[in-house]
């Protein structure tokens, strides 16, 4: 058995909140001198004002051996970030205590400390040292990190004269050569196209095949079963499921589907909801031809989507688009818009649809799912979005339908497009001569 | 409320220990112990000048980031440190000098109050650099941890810099007026960690205000002004009253730029009972600094 790199025991962290939503997270002196006379008072009467506990992880505890890859998911709020950050030592646990074995590299960001007026030689050296490495060390590993960049031309340029591709390349070199013995990655994988999403997934990969502990935070699915292990969920703060990646994942997209969305949910989640309030989705259901609810489907089924919403001020007409994201790089891989209806409508009209998708010859894999509902003459304010709030899209190969040039050991791309060869076959055989040839040069150049 | 308590580093220690003695292998490293225990900190914590140490490469980056960025797509690059203690004290001298006749001990006034403003200029820009260095730098708080005093004492050496140059502007003024240094040359050294120390004491006092109450980013400047005018820059020690120089001598700064002159000039009013006091009193603010500064510390992800 290896031996420990991460004992966590009992961690648990609160935010004190103040009861007025508008207040701010520091004070100024002037509000704090105009209060003072209130406080005392309130004070003396040992009245002190209330302010509300939040409490972002709740006696959290686990243990991660050398060489594991554990994932870390769960819904926005439900503490991972905060538990990154208490490993990682940005911010202290309120009680409990985790000790470490080994040296911590934390990439929370691409780019820690990067600053637009350094070149990108200064760049490397600063942003090595905030991650910790010394400066001989950087010297040392410099030449393999511009060339991983591939920056060489333009490593006494400022860095704002970068391109966002070079700069993120140059960002993310200087982090994969910091040769920490556990590494903490918080959705790294969330910045940047999907071709540096694949070098940063590789180069995790790599990290965890060298036999170093990695910890990684995400609610990106896909990568979590593509990467860990084992995997943690939490909800609430609290760890709901530590177990083998595929049984937590089984729990946690259980848990996405017992929630019914409506008008509410998630509405203070801006990155999973957005919108005034003008209009809203009160009901959202995938199900299949036969109507029942479901999220899995096999390539080449038909997906029903049901979807019904309020409208709380009058409208010109409701428009919805549907969108699936890809459960890797979260990109738009597809989106279709619908205008429901063009007639004004009043406050209080409520209404639903079904949207069809027949045929869906979408490749294997997770796709969280983007809805949009808005007048039908989009405007800024009259929408609501739900993004990645329902559970995502899983498609399973192997349907009746399978487009037969599916090739399943090879998932590239996001469509499987039907079709089919029409030239005639022409092998032509002249190549028999030259490959043994080629053949026999082989083992003469060794 | 009920908290957990801090746990007992001996019994966590005994725990391991057997932990080893259980396994049949026994390896030969005797206690593996964590590289790091994350608990909460309670009370006043000490500084950790083991951790600070651990991090003085990336300090020393962070003084040379502020050098650098300070005068990048600047016309005139560097030579903005030797020009503006060089306008400064051609405007004072005009000004003061001239015109209001202060004392300057009997050296040309300019020369009495270059020494003065390249001393003050390194104790201002320290504590504006180092007031503000949390809150520009509060990215970098939120992503990635490193003992945040790094940041506040980034600024003082990086200031240091513009006082060397300043003091060596300084040595071609003593050519150009036929002053020549003394012995006392070698206590300037002394002169100059004073300074830093006064600096950086009340500068982790600000910087650490500065992330809880935002007052201070616009108190600082009248802080600062006002500071200066407390310290002996534009004019000499000997036109405050006898009786009460000690008093004014509370004010580390008269004590670190009296001190220069004599260093660099030979004659000043300056006591030595001064220098003492103002050690004191710089000691003083440096580890009621440090002990704050640590204390709130730990909130600083959370409120910046």
């Amino acid at each position: 058995m290896n031996e420990t790199a991460i004992r966590v025991e009992g961690i648990s962290k609160s935010y004190q909140i103040a009861r007025a939503l508008s207040r701010q997270p520091y004070r100024t002196l002037q509000e704090e001198v105009v209060a003072l006379p209130r406080t005392l008072w309130k004070r003396a009467l040992g009245r002190s004002e209330p302010l509300e506990t939040f409490w972002a992880l709740t006696d959290v505890s686990f243990e991660v051996r050398e060489g594991e890859v554990v994932g870390i998911i769960g819904r926005n709020g439900a503490g991972k970030s905060t538990l990154l950050k208490i490993l990682s030592r940005i911010t202290e646990p309120t009680r409990g205590r985790a000790d470490i074995y080994g040296r911590v590299g934390a990439l929370l960001e691409v780019g820690t400390g990067f600053h637009p007026e350094l070149t990108g030689r200064e760049n490397i050296f600063l942003s090595g040292a905030i991650l910790g490495m010394r400066r001989n060390e950087i010297a040392r590993r410099f030449d393999e990190i511009v060339s991983f960049a591939e920056v060489e031309q333009f490593i006494d340029t400022p860095t704002k004269r970068y391109s966002s591709g070079m700069y993120t390349r140059l960002a993310f070199a200087v982090a994969a050569h910091l040769e920490p013995e556990i590494l903490l990655v918080d959705e790294v994988l969330a910045v940047g196209d999907s071709a540096f999403q694949k070098k940063c997934l590789g180069k995790m990969e790599d990290v965890a095949g060298q036999g170093r502990t990695v910890f990684f935070v995400s609610h990106n699915t896909q990568a979590v079963r593509q990467l860990c292990g084992r995997c943690i969920l939490l909800e609430h703060g609290r760890v709901i499921s530590d177990a083998p990646t595929d049984e937590t994942l089984a729990i946690y997209n259980q848990r996405l589907r017992d929630m019914r969305v409506d008008a509410e949910t998630g509405i203070n989640n801006p990155e999973n909801r957005r919108g005034s309030g003008a209009i809203r989705f009160t009901g959202v259901s995938v199900e299949g031809t036969d109507g029942e609810e479901r999220y899995g489907f096999r390539m080449g089924e038909t997906i029903h989507f049901r979807l019904a919403w309020q409208l709380n001020e009058s409208m010109r007409g409701v428009a919805i688009v549907i969108a699936l994201r890809s459960g890797i790089s979260r990109e738009m891989v597809t989106s279709a818009r619908h205008v429901v209806t063009t007639d004004h409508l009043p406050a209080g009209a409520r209404g639903s649809v079904v949207v069809e998708f027949p045929d869906v010859y979408i490749r294997p894999g997770e796709y969280p799912l983007y809805l949009h509902i808005s007048e039908a003459v989009p405007t800024k304010t009259n929408y609501d979005v739900l993004d990645d709030l329902t559970p995502p899209l899983v498609i399973a190969p192997g349907g009746r339908r399978t487009n037969p040039n599916f090739d399943p050991s090879q998932p590239l791309g996001v469509f499987s497009i039907p079709s089919r060869m029409i030239a005639e076959q022409t092998v032509e055989q002249l190549s028999a001569v030259s490959a043994d040839s080629s053949r026999a040069r082989v083992p003469a150049s060794e | 409320m009920a908290r957990g308590r801090p746990r007992d580093p001996v019994a966590k220690t005994i725990l391991t220990v057997s932990a080893t003695a259980a396994r049949p292998e026994g390896s030969p490293q005797t206690v593996r112990r964590p590289t790091v225990v994350i608990q909460p900190t309670r009370g006043w914590a000490a500084l950790d000048l083991g951790e600070l140490w651990k991090y003085r490469d990336l300090l020393m980056i962070l003084a040379g980031r502020d050098v650098k960025l300070r005068y990048k797509q600047t016309g005139l690059g560097v030579t903005w440190v030797v020009m503006q203690p060089l306008i400064a004290a051609l405007i004072f001298t005009v000004m003061f000098g001239r015109f209001a006749k202060l004392p300057s001990d009997g050296h040309p006034y300019i020369l009495f109050v270059f020494a003065g403003v390249a001393m003050w200029n390194y104790f201002a820009a320290v504590l504006q650099r180092a007031g503000n260095s949390l809150i520009t730098d509060a990215r970098l708080i939120t992503k990635v941890y490193f003992p945040r005093l790094a940041m506040p004492l980034a600024s003082t050496f990086s200031a240091l810099i513009d006082l060397v140059v300043s003091l060596g502007v300084l040595g071609v003024l003593m050519m150009i007026y036929g002053v020549a240094p003394t012995w006392r040359l070698l206590a300037l050294p002394a002169f100059i960690a004073l300074a830093a120390l006064t600096a950086t004491g009340v500068s982790l006092w600000l910087s650490a205000l500065n992330v809880r109450y935002r007052d201070f980013v616009h108190a600082m400047p009248f802080l600062i002004q006002v500071w200066m005018f407390a310290s002996p820059v534009v004019y000499a020690t000997t036109i405050v009253p006898a009786r009460w120089r000690l008093i004014y001598g509370f004010n580390p700064a008269v004590a670190f730029i009296e001190g220069t002159r004599w260093a660099v000039l030979g004659t000043s009013s300056l006591t030595s009972r001064m220098v003492a006091v103002a050690t004191a009193i710089s000691l003083v603010v440096f580890i009621g600094g440090a002990f704050f500064f640590r204390r709130v510390e730990r909130g600083f992800a959370d409120s910046v």
